[in-house]
């Protein structure tokens, strides 16, 4: 079962945003879960995060980045085009209650899957502190949707071209240094990203929840590709997860699994790009 | 001299051998994924069934899970027939082509033979294989005559063979059916368990599009549980769900470093090749790793199919690490034969009790210990202990856990009214496949834990005469 594409826009270099026809998913999602799709018939399976939904008009909106292969065939697909294979929802919701104070820190592409998530928080009566970091300018993406479910936003860059200059861990320790009391965190990003902030918050105690983006085969248990340790304890991401107690996930393994296949994604890759560059020459 | 010559003839057909498998060469074996075992002639499979003696009390009958009349289907080869052949194993087996190649006859059928008593068995699978594979070379499949629609709908939840005979059989009848599939492809371990070395895929497909060709529904992407659950199965007017989802989860051991790159489940790594065509990257885009020296954990099925897979990527060394011996061995000795031709390298009464790491994150070698049988334990098969002190390194950079398989509890998580066993498999009745849930049957691994096609097969269709009585039954 395939999906139609809607609608496409670039959000960011190399970071699109897809509206897509699939009526199932979209009336069976909840915040914090993905769905796994395929490009083409003989193409690999890849998790992707679900920023929203639109249940009335059965349609599912995807921000990809463009990394490998992969991704890099699904930027390139057009509003009319079919991406070949979608399942989903799969994965938990996020588990959503009244914490108090609550942090939502999103990095780069993270900030869309973390989107929905505080927009139950926000619901929920949670009062909501965001902090949105990027490279630069363009990759703080969806501020506006962020803005109108964040009681207070933070911004950095890495550059400094919009907000404050650093990383958000700076943010964050800047916030925690001035006394500010946290009840709940809950961070998407780059692993090394959720790594850091995972630190930060273990001393003061703030119970911080991650959603984690690993490699994945079928996404429904049946291969292990998925699996991190958490505390002493192997979970599979796509049944277990996606969202795990942070200051449990043992983030080094979990890095060096996802470049377990870098080598042949490279190849995979790279092979692309000259064949993309080929075909525009036409 | 008449009656001396019709004693010899007797004599020299009692002396006719077991016929042999013809084989692709060894040397290409080890390279390719074609299919290993290259079928009968029909002149072999006509001496070969000229084997059986026909007993009035087949023994072999009671031998098979679905009760093939294994006399009836040879005595039609010894005529030629072998297109009646095919469809005669086909009133009690739909998927002959698919048994033929992956069932354990020498537990079943070709075990009770009564010839095997003191020689040979006849070579029933063989036969079984040869005409299913005639029949879809040599004729326009014909479809079964189905009955006027009743009206009633039902659903099957997985495409392995449980759900695809369950999906058979009730289509037979007259139903509407629908099959939900997690996958993009159906099929089950058919399709990304056993290798195309084995079982060729076009055989699997040629079977479903036999299913779809009587009616039959098949919904690929849909993850029952998550995508619908059975409940809004019963709201979107299905009257009965039949559930075939297979033993689901990978077990690991548990066991330090089991994390570390390189290590992975034989589902993993079988996906990857099989479903996914790792084989064929970079045409194909999902990637495999193979290793240098490889331990395959376990020795079943899974374990010989993961092993023998690692030899045709390129492996240098591929080891079975198992920690009773051959005898206690699950695989089909078929299977461990072919293996050992291969250059698989056995390595009985061992376990691995961690794995070690570079500082790169993968894994480079692992401590074993060596084993003892001890008292039998509840399988009957005796307990593996191990010998204190023995401990060993064995440098590896590839594991592959074929250790078994653990219920998935995805689907029950929302519903909870479908009652499971202790070991967390659906506690449905052995006769009917009825569960707790009015309306659910459930059928195969997901009941057993990992067991057999055939064996999923006979509770697919077991079931599907248990929804017939039910949905016709139903007010
Ligand atoms: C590598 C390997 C080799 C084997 N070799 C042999 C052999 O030689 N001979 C033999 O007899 N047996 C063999 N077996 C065992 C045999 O394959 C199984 O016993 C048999 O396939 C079980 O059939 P099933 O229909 O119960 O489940 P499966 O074949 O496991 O199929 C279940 C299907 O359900 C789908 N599914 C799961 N959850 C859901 C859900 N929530 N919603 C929708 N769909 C879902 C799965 O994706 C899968 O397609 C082997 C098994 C493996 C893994
Ligand atoms: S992706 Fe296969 S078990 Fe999680």
């Amino acid at each position: 079962m395939g999906a139609r594409i809607l609608y496409k826009e670039e959000l960011a270099p190399k970071v699109m945003k897809f509206i897509i026809e699939s009526p199932t998913i979209a009336r069976q999602t909840k915040p914090g879960q993905f769905l796994i799709l395929r490009v083409h018939k003989d193409g690999e399976r890849i998790p992707l995060s679900i920023p929203a939904t639109d249940p009335e008009k059965g349609t599912v909106m995807l921000v990809s980045q463009e990394v490998g292969k992969t991704t890099a065939m699904l930027n390139d697909l057009e509003v009319g085009d079919e991406i070949y294979d979608v399942v989903g929802p799969l994965g938990r919701p996020t588990h959503i209650e009244k914490f108090g104070t609550t942090l939502a820190i999103g990095g780069g592409v993270g900030i869309a899957p973390l989107y929905p998530i505080v927009k139950e928080l926000k619901k929920a009566g949670n009062y909501v502190v965001s902090i949105l970091g990027g490279r630069s300018k363009e990759f703080v993406i969806m501020e506006n949707e962020m803005r109108s479910v964040s009681d207070k936003v933070f911004i950095c860059t890495d550059d400094g071209s919009y907000g404050e200059k650093g990383f958000v861990s700076h943010v964050l320790q800047h916030l925690l240094k001035d006394g500010r009391e946290f009840d709940f965190c809950i961070t998407i990003g780059p692993p090394i990203m959720m790594k850091v902030i995972c630190d930060i918050t273990r001393p003061y105690g703030i119970k911080t929840y991650v959603s984690l983006n690993t490699i994945m085969v079928d996404g429904t248990g049946m291969c292990g590709a998925c699996r991190v340790s958490v505390g002493d304890k192997t979970k599979f991401v796509c049944v277990d997860g996606p969202e795990f107690d942070g200051h449990q996930v043992n983030f080094d393994e979990m890095m060096k699994r996802l470049a377990m296949y870098r080598k042949q994604e490279e190849l995979a890759y790279k092979a692309y790009l000259e064949k993309r560059k080929e075909m525009s020459r036409h | 001299m008449m009656a001396e010559q019709q004693k010899g003839k007797k004599e020299k057909k009692e002396k006719i051998p077991r016929q042999p498998m013809p084989q692709r060469p060894l040397e290409e074996r080890r390279t390719t994924f074609k299919e290993v075992p290259l079928g009968y002639s029909p002149e072999q499979a006509i001496l070969e069934a000229s084997r059986c003696i026909m007993c009035t009390k087949p023994k072999c009958v009671e031998g098979c899970p679905v009760e093939i009349d294994i006399p009836g289907f040879i005595q039609l080869i010894k005529e030629g027939k072998f297109i009646e052949a095919a469809r005669k194993i086909k009133e009690q087996n739909s998927l002959p082509a698919i048994c033929g190649r992956v069932c354990p006859q020498e537990d079943q059928c070709e075990k009770t033979c009564v010839l095997g008593i003191k020689g040979e068995p006849v070579a029933i699978g063989r036969l079984e294989r040869f005409v299913a594979d005639y029949e879809r070379e040599h004729s326009a499949v014909t479809k079964p005559e189905i009955p006027p629609p009743t009206g009633k709908k039902v659903a099957i939840v997985g495409s392995g063979p449980a759900g695809l005979t369950c999906a058979g059989e009730l289509a037979k009848m007259g139903h509407q059916v629908t099959i939900f599939e997690a996958l993009h492809l159906p099929g089950g371990v058919l399709v990304y368990g056993i290798p195309e070395f084995r079982l060729p895929k076009d055989i699997v497909a040629a079977e479903i599009d036999y299913l779809k060709s009587m009616g039959v529904e098949v919904k690929t992407n849909h993850v029952i549980g998550l995508t619908f659950t059975v409940d809004e199965l019963f709201d979107m007017g299905y009257d009965a769900v039949f559930i075939g989802i297979g033993a689901g989860l990978p077990r690991f051991l548990n066991i330090p470093g089991e994390n570390l790159c390189g290590i992975f489940s034989a589902n993993e790594f079988l996906t990857r090749v099989n479903l996914m065509k790792a084989y064929e990257f970079p045409r194909s885009d999902t990637p495999a790793f193979i290793g240098n020296k490889v331990a395959v954990l376990g020795a079943g099925n899974t374990a010989m199919d993961a092993a023998r897979t690692s030899i045709r990527l390129g492996a240098r060394e591929v080891h079975i690490v198992y920690r009773r011996t051959r005898k206690e061995a699950p695989a089909r000795i078929e299977e461990l034969e072919r293996g050992e031709e291969e250059g698989v390298i056995f390595n009985w009464l061992m376990a691995p009790v961690r794995f070690i790491g570079d500082e790169r994150g993968w894994v480079k070698a692992m401590e074993c210990i060596r084993m003892e049988l001890g008292e039998p334990d509840e399988s009957g098969r005796r307990r593996p202990v191990p010998i204190k002190g023995s401990e060993f390194i064995m440098e590896v950079d590839m594991v592959i856990h074929a250790i078994g398989t653990n219920a998935n509890r995805l689907l029950f998580q929302k519903a909870p009214d479908i009652k499971l066993n202790k070991w967390g498999y659906i506690d449905a009745d052995p006769e009917t496949g009825a569960t707790s849930k009015p309306g659910v049957y459930a059928g195969g691994d997901i009941v057993t834990g990992s067991a057999t096609v055939i064996l999923a097969m006979g509770a697919g269709k077991k079931s599907a005469r248990a929804i017939h009585e039910y949905i016709m039954n139903k007010k």
